[in-house]
């Protein structure tokens, strides 16, 4: 449910309001249709919301971040369809010959999720009247399946799409364009065609043949260089702005996003080699991991864009730029806590798992383990705290943001009336 | 020569060449897996779930117990000492989803069948701190208050058999998994009995320590105890199963 909710509830919503954004920026036309926009927002808040629903209610594939049963699933589909119909169909109304990086990255994700989503969740319902289904394939094949869509969910939805946005929004802020035109080639089509080999990094030591799993520690490790493409394209942006991270804490949010990218992809590849995944598979490094990204990465990049494009849509300034450094400064130290508890707790638990006494028997109970852990999982919930409380102050901001906007318009409308009855 | 001008001033190219890209990986990793003999194990013992397991299974699932427990022994030495030998492919071969799992909150369940008293299982899962102390594992007293509702049983493994998984329904379908599984198996992957199937196994081994009723415990302290327990590792020998890595 956490899962569903932040991948799919908070990502997916940024996604959806950013990516009608700038594709109608980048190509200077007006989306193909408001009622397919305004479908593909309610049916995304309904999947999501039955999702949530159902799991409580026990329905569940039990399949990481494709929990949903298949009739929320089949709405998915149909919600997506739309999604992509809309996207090309804007894409092809451009009034600007070409198509600005940030839309390809915009529509691989889209493309790819479409064909994760079919193949992870192909199952046999136990009946039309029932939410309980099986899944298709079994044991071996079923994990691989499971993992290929699963990293991908990481890949595609929490990162290439995210990329998009950092391609729009990062020189826009900083008002310079990008830095390489050459490396955003190289970068998207190597990202796009590497990211879909590491799922099976998941599944390391497991059952799974070793050819597969090697396979997947190799592309993993290729995946570094994409990935920094990426992250270096988006800070030298910057160059020859530099100041701006002093003056601009919009700014400040999303260089630092691209620093959590940076530092997530770097440790990424690092956990998929098999030595070290012996050791930090299972336990909460990757829980650490997963949030360097989920925070610090994915949340960081949508606060900055959101300052950016919220004002500009309600046409008005930030209620409270000091707001913002607040905000800034509790979620990084929010994060901080947060992955440098995980790190401490996975790894130590990992070493405690496999250490022997003199006798060569196991040092520890695994019960032991769990107690060891409770320390770790307090710093946890206060780094939780920080950044859940900066979350709060961001949106009292956007709450001001826009009520000031409509006071101002107010304001110009009444100004507008008084002339005219004196004209 | 191509020039990438030409793949972004053409919106339907770049959908192609997109799809096409991020299909390789996807295809070169997960197709083969079907079709490579040796990517599950021949071992004897391995067979679908009773109706009582099966279900079960299901409650495992619904109560989200994999988020916290994976089922899956690595071949490493502790892995060894803690839970035993390390998981087979074919033992999850007629796993509707696989149960891996990928976080250890808890220890792995793989082998836990057999390791516990029937007794143990139910105090556990009604309060988990009174056998264990320390654990941080959310109780769940309701399973054994609660009847199991097997009026669907037969559905469900009709939805399993579409997928695969050998439950007869034919003279033909029961006389080929007596070929494989043996007479006494072969009746209770016979999805026509699947009810009194059920019914028998969870009154004679009454898991839940309530004879007159079947509840939710029955179910799930059933599919714990034969967790693992299907293959008989004595019969084989060490490097057979590393001929399969």
């Amino acid at each position: 449910m956490h899962t569903t909710l932040v991948i799919f509830g908070f990502g997916g919503c940024a996604l959806f309001a950013t990516s009608y954004y700038i594709v109608q920026r980048t190509c200077q036309t007006r989306l193909y249709s408001d009622w397919m926009a305004s479908f593909t927002f309610w049916g995304w808040q309904l999947a999501v919301g039955l999702g949530a629903l159902s799991y409580m209610f026990g329905y569940t594939q039990s399949r990481e971040y494709a929990e949903f049963e298949w009739p929320i699933d089949i709405l998915i589909a149909v919600t997506w369809v739309v999604y992509f119909t809309l996207y090309a169909q804007t894409l092809r109304r451009r009034s600007q010959p070409h198509i600005y990086v940030a839309n390809w990255f915009y529509m691989a994700f889209i493309l790819a999720t479409a064909i994760l989503h079919i193949f992870n969740n192909l199952a046999v319902p136990v009946g039309l009247f029932t939410l309980k289904s099986y899944s298709l394939f079994s044991g071996v094949q079923d994990a691989m399946t499971q993992w290929w869509y699963g990293h991908n969910a990481v890949g595609f939805f929490l990162t290439a799409a995210f990329l998009g946005m950092m391609y729009y929004f990062v020189p826009k802020q900083a008002g310079r364009p990008v830095y390489s035109y050459r490396l955003s080639i190289i970068h998207f089509w190597a990202l796009s065609f590497l990211y879909m080999w590491v799922g099976a990094h998941h599944l390391h030591w497991t059952a799974l043949p070793d050819w597969t799993s090697t396979l997947a520690a190799t592309f993993s490790i290729m995946l570094l260089l994409p990935s920094w493409g990426g992250m270096i394209n988006g800070i030298m942006t910057l160059s020859g702005a530099w100041e701006k991270l002093r003056t601009d804490p919009v700014m400040l949010f999303l260089i630092t996003a691209l620093s959590f990218y940076g530092m997530a992809t770097f440790e990424g590849p690092l956990m998929s080699l098999k030595s070290v995944n012996a050791l930090s598979h299972y336990t909460d490094w990757t829980i650490g991991h997963v949030h360097s990204g989920a925070l610090g990465w994915v949340a960081m990049i949508t606060f900055g864009s959101f300052y950016h494009m919220v004002p500009r849509l309600y046409d008005t300034r930030l209620y409270s730029v000091r707001l913002v450094y607040v905000h800034f400064w509790l979620a990084t130290i929010g994060i901080l806590l947060y992955i440098t508890a995980m790190w401490v707790a996975g790894i130590f638990q990992g070493l405690m798992l496999r250490s022997f006494d003199d006798y060569g028997n196991l040092a520890y109970t695994f019960v032991e383990t769990v107690a060891f852990l409770h320390e770790p999982y307090v710093v946890r919930a206060m780094g939780g705290v920080f950044f859940i409380s900066g979350v709060a102050v961001m949106a009292w901001n956007m709450y001001m943001t826009v009520r000031q906007s409509r006071i101002e318009s107010a304001e110009i409308e009444a100004r507008i009336a008084a002339k005219m009855a004196n004209a | 020569m191509i020039k990438h001008e030409n793949i972004e001033t053409n919106a339907g190219l770049l959908i192609v060449l997109t799809l096409i890209v991020i299909s390789i990986g996807g295809l070169v990793e997960i197709v083969p897996l079907f079709y490579i003999n040796d990517t599950v194990e021949k071992v004897s013992g391995v067979r679908p779930y009773t109706p009582l397991e099966l279900r079960g299974r299901d409650i495992y699932q619904r109560e989200g117990c994999y988020l916290c427990h994976s089922q899956m022994v690595r071949p490493f030495r502790d892995e060894w000492l803690r839970y035993g030998h390390y998981s087979l492919a074919a033992e999850s071969q007629y796993d509707h989803p696989f149960q891996w799992g990928s976080k250890r909150t808890g220890p792995d369940l793989a082998r836990v069948g057999g390791k516990y008293s029937n007794a143990w299982h139910v105090a556990h899962l009604i309060n988990p701190r009174d056998v264990v102390p320390q654990s941080i594992m959310p109780n769940y007293p309701w399973l054994q208050t609660t009847d199991l509702d097997y009026s669907d049983v037969q559905a469900r493994m009709r939805a399993l058999k579409k997928t695969g998984v050998p439950y007869s329904e034919t003279q033909a379908e029961f006389d080929r998994n007596v070929a494989a599984f043996g007479p006494e198996t072969a009746n209770k992957l016979d999805i026509l009995h699947a009810e009194e199937n059920l019914m028998q196994q969870a009154l004679t081994n009454d898991y839940d320590g309530q004879r007159d009723r079947v509840t939710e415990m029955d179910a799930l302290v059933a599919y714990l105890q034969v967790l693992g327990t299907m293959v008989d590792f004595s019969k084989y020998d060490e490097g057979y199963f590393a001929e399969f890595r």
